[in-house]
This record gives C-alpha cells, structure tokens and sequence, in this order.
C-alpha cells in the first residue's frame, strides 16, 4: 500500500497533522505564533550546520532550533528589545545564515525549494516511521504533562504557586516544538510549517467548549487540511505544500461563518 | 493555648530587581486559622512579598520557610486568559487537581455561582470570575489561602459577600489566609493581623472593629460595617516624595533601613 507516492503522502500527512492540532493549539493558546515561526526558520541555519559538521540532519535541526529559542529568553530577561522585534532579529536572520551558509558548500547540492516549501510527493518509508514515532512520542508527552500544560498557559504564578512547575511545561513545549519541526520539515518545508500549527487550531476554536475538545478537533482539521490539500494538488497539479496550507485556510474561513455556531450548539444538545 | 501551625514565614527578605530593592526587611507569618492582611500603596511591595511567600520568586536576602507538604491555594489579581483557550468554570475548577463533579457543584454552590458552570471563564463579571476562583481554591482545600486584592472591581456589595466567603473558608477548613488589600484603611474585620507596608514593613497592628459604631452603620449599612474594619497606622517615618524617608526625629535617609536605628518609634502618616 505504501508503495504508492500518493498513499505515502497521505499517511506522512495525517500522522503530521495528528500531532500540529495539540501543539498547536498550546501555540495559539500561549501566543507563540512567531516564536514557533522563528524557530522553524532556525532549520535551515540546523541543515547548514549539519551538513558542515557532517552530523546527522535532524539533530542538527532540532539543535538550531533549542539554540535559537534558549537565546531568545537569554535575550528577553536582558530586555533591551522588545520579544517582538527580537524574534524578527532572530527569524529572519537565521534564515539568512542558513541560505549564505548553504551558498558556501559548493561542495553539497541541496534542494532548497524542498526545504523552504517541502516535497510531501517524495517522503520515504523511514520518513513516515519517523513522523509517527516522534509524533507518537510527543502526543504521550503532551497527555502526560497535559494538567501543568494547561495550568501554566492559564496563570503562570498560580501554576507555580500551587505546584504545576510551570517552567517545565515551557521546556517541554519547545523541545517538542523542536523535534516536530525537524521531522516535518520535509513535509510542508520550513516557511509553512507554523501555518499548519496554527490554522487547525484557530480553524477548532469556535467549534470548542473545552481544551481537550479542542486539540482533538485541530487535529480533525489538520487531517481535512491534509487530505483536501493533497487532492487539490494532484488534481490541479499545485505544489502541494501550499495546497495544503490553503485548504486548512478555507476551513478556518468556515469556521467564521455561522455553521460553526450550529454544529456547537447540536454537539451540546446531543 | 498550644501555639498554632506556623504555615509560612518572612524572615529579612529583600527582593533586588535590576539594581533596585523592590522590597527589603520583610518580616511576618501566616499561621493556621489566622487571617493576614497586606496593605500598602501601589509599588509598595506586597505583591513581591507574597511571591516570595508562595515561592513564585526567589528573595534576594532573607529566608522564606514553608511548613512540609503545604497545599496552597492561590487567587491571582489578574487572570489574563487568552481568548483561544475554551474554559468553561467548571474546567477551571480542576485546572491544578481533579475534583468530582458533586464536590464542584457544591463548591460552586458555596460561592452562588452555580448557574455559571458551563459559562466561559473569559466571559464572567469581575465579581463573578472572583467567585469562580474562590471557589477553585476551596475546592483544593488548602493549608494556606493567599488572595491577590480580591476585591478590586468588585462593587460594595460584592466585597462585602466576598469577605464572609473568605471568612467561612477559614472558619471552615481551618485554613491561613493571606490577603493583599488595594485599600489603606478599610481591611476585612476579620483580619487578625494588618500588615502596611512600603518598600518595607512600615506599622503592622489588628484592625479596630467599627460595626458598634452608630456613624459607621449609618454611612455603610449593619451588613458592611461587619465585614471590615478600620486600620489605624502607627508609623514612625514618612515616605517623602522624591523616595526618601524622614524619621521622627528629623532624619532623612535614602531607605527605611531600620538597622541603623536612629530613631525610635512615634506615630506619624505618610505624606
């Protein structure tokens, strides 16, 4: 079944967006849209490094991008600028290095537009095991922690007062953050990655009456996204990356119209 | 009478932000079945102080000792939610601990509310979303109960609703409160020990009751004058207004370092 590119596509799809719907939920919640943004940017500087020290991808991706976010907080407690205008620093200027950094490898040939806007067409089997095992460990990780996750995106003070060690709920965010990007980064690339966190999730808030109710139906909607994107795309032979992203933003403009408050109010009366 | 469980205590804690004493010197206790109250104006230091108490943050100076296994209850001033989290105020009662759902609806029950449950936390009054907390924190049944002003934006009848809530929870559950107060003269009547602070402690001292007082009745109402007090303050300096502090006997120094003790205590107001 698998051998099919197409089914390839889909099932690497659907395990990616089975894991953005919670997380990125937590990136809506905690009003981490440009920080997720910036650390996806942070990945190619991750590819660069890798492919100049000769290590493996993923590790240096996930690496970049704790490096970038642990730098970010280092920066915000010295508060000379503000987090916004250091999170534009720091996005874009990853980017940058990574792009000159790639430049100077003559040496490596490396499909930049697949980086930048993914190639979910041509993930391999071992790409769909990776997908699935990092994602089933991070969804374990977020059902785990979810109390103090949830305590801490309501009042850090109350999380830490009573207990919820509100700091280790952050840790836990951005590694996990981290390593989703570096899995999905071949998926949708490193420019639309925080679309897909935070289009499901903005796309299930009205449908919601609860946290939890939430990340399932982010998750829903990630797969909508996913299998509409990619049909779309075979269909009309778009990129498929960006199909996907403007399928996830057709439903979040449903989601505005007033079914959203009809299918809320059937799922309470039944 | 067998001395009461010391729940928390201050010893000389400072808090240095940047160069600067948030608070220096404090010193106070919460014990079981005791009700404390902070007062000050804004910036004084009340809300660093009892950070440090629930161990929010770290003093710079001093020692702060919590009793083992304390469960603490805490009401924030601000709740801040983000509009995208979906919490009704039922979810929010079992936001640091699981509750059932009978000891929820009581809770709620308690605090007049209950017709709130599905209501979303985002969309409650100030009154109300006090209520919501109140009840939250009861539902953990704490050791120790600490408020962040729980009354600001709350009307007159609110706050007096709220103060016998407070009251009946210690009464209750046999619990320490610690209470931070917005006002500098009127504190919750059942408050065993005032706390005035600014930058320091400047004059601590037990309210004086007034619900027997005929004038205070009359410009309050019976229900109001029972729930609060008159704090008297004895201080011994003043808080001049470029910082510095003058002493009762002339002296004017940068900070209320009480170590150098050049003066000794008379009563006097801040300016």
């Amino acid at each position: 079944m698998l051998d099919d590119f197409f089914v390839r596509a889909l099932v690497a799809g659907i395990g990616f967006a089975l894991v953005t719907g919670p997380l990125g939920a937590f990136v809506v919640w905690r009003r981490m849209a440009y920080f997720g943004d910036t650390m996806a940017h942070s990945a190619l500087l991750g590819v660069a490094i890798s492919l100049l020290l000769n290590i493996n991808m993923m590790v240096g991706v996930v690496a970049a991008a704790l490096l970038v976010s642990g730098a970010l907080l280092v920066l915000e407690k010295r508060g000379v600028f503000s987090s916004d205008a250091l999170l534009g620093i720091l996005s874009h200027s990853t980017l940058a290095l990574g792009l000159v950094l790639v430049g100077f490898m003559s040496w490596v040939r490396i499909d930049l537009m697949a980086l930048l806007f993914g190639d979910i067409l041509a993930v391999s089997k071992s790409d769909i095991a990776l997908i699935y095992g990092f994602g089933a460990l991070i969804l374990v990780g977020i059902a785990w922690g979810w109390r103090a996750l949830i305590a801490a995106t309501v009042n850090v003070e109350l999380a830490q007062a009573e207990g919820m060690h509100p700091q280790r709920a952050r840790i836990m965010l951005m590694v996990f953050l981290a390593i989703l990007i570096a899995v999905a980064m071949k998926i949708v690339g490193i420019l639309l990655i925080t679309a897909l966190l935070i289009i499901p999730a903005a796309a299930a808030r009205r449908l919601s009456a609860s946290p939890e109710q939430m990340v399932v139906i982010a998750s829903i909607i990630g797969v909508m996204a996913v299998v509409g994107g990619l049909n779309l795309s075979l269909l009309y032979d778009t990129p498929s990356g960006p199909s996907i992203v403007v399928a996830a933003l057709g439903l979040f403009l449903l989601s505005l119209t007033p079914l959203a408050v009809i299918w809320r109010k059937n799922t309470k009366a039944s | 009478m067998a001395k009461k469980d010391l729940l928390v205590s201050l010893k000389n804690v400072g808090v240095e932000r940047d160069g600067k004493w948030l608070v220096r010197g404090v010193d106070f206790e919460v014990r079981r079945g005791e009700i404390v109250t902070l007062i000050g104006p804004n910036g004084s230091g009340k809300s660093t102080s009892v950070k440090c108490a629930l161990g929010v943050i770290d003093p710079t100076e001093g020692q702060v000792n919590r009793a083992t296994d304390l469960v603490v209850s805490y009401v924030p001033q601000k709740f801040n939610l983000d509009w995208t989290l979906p919490l009704s105020v039922k979810r929010l009662m079992n936001l640091t601990a699981h509750h059932s759902h009978a000891d929820i609806e009581e809770a709620l029950e308690q605090v007049g509310i209950a017709h709130l449950a599905d209501a979303e936390v985002s969309h409650l009054s100030g009154g109300e979303l006090q209520r919501a907390q109140l009840a939250r924190a009861m539902l953990r049944k704490p050791d120790l109960l600490v408020l962040d002003e729980p009354v600001q934006g709350v009307d007159f009848q609110g706050e007096v609703a709220l103060y016998e809530l407070i009251a009946h929870m210690r009464d209750h559950h046999n619990c320490g409160v610690l209470l931070i107060s917005h006002d500098l003269h009127v504190v919750m009547a059942a408050t065993d020990t005032v706390i005035c602070m600014n930058g320091h402690v400047c004059c601590r001292g037990a309210p004086k009751q007034v619900a027997q007082s005929a004038e205070y009745q009359q410009l309050f109402g019976v229900r109001r004058s029972e729930a609060l007090a008159i704090y008297d303050h004895q201080h011994d300096h003043t808080h001049l207004p470029d910082g510095r502090v003058k002493h009762a006997d002339g002296t004017i120094c940068e900070d209320c370092d009480h170590s150098h003790g050049a003066h000794d205590h008379k009563e006097h107001d801040h300016a």
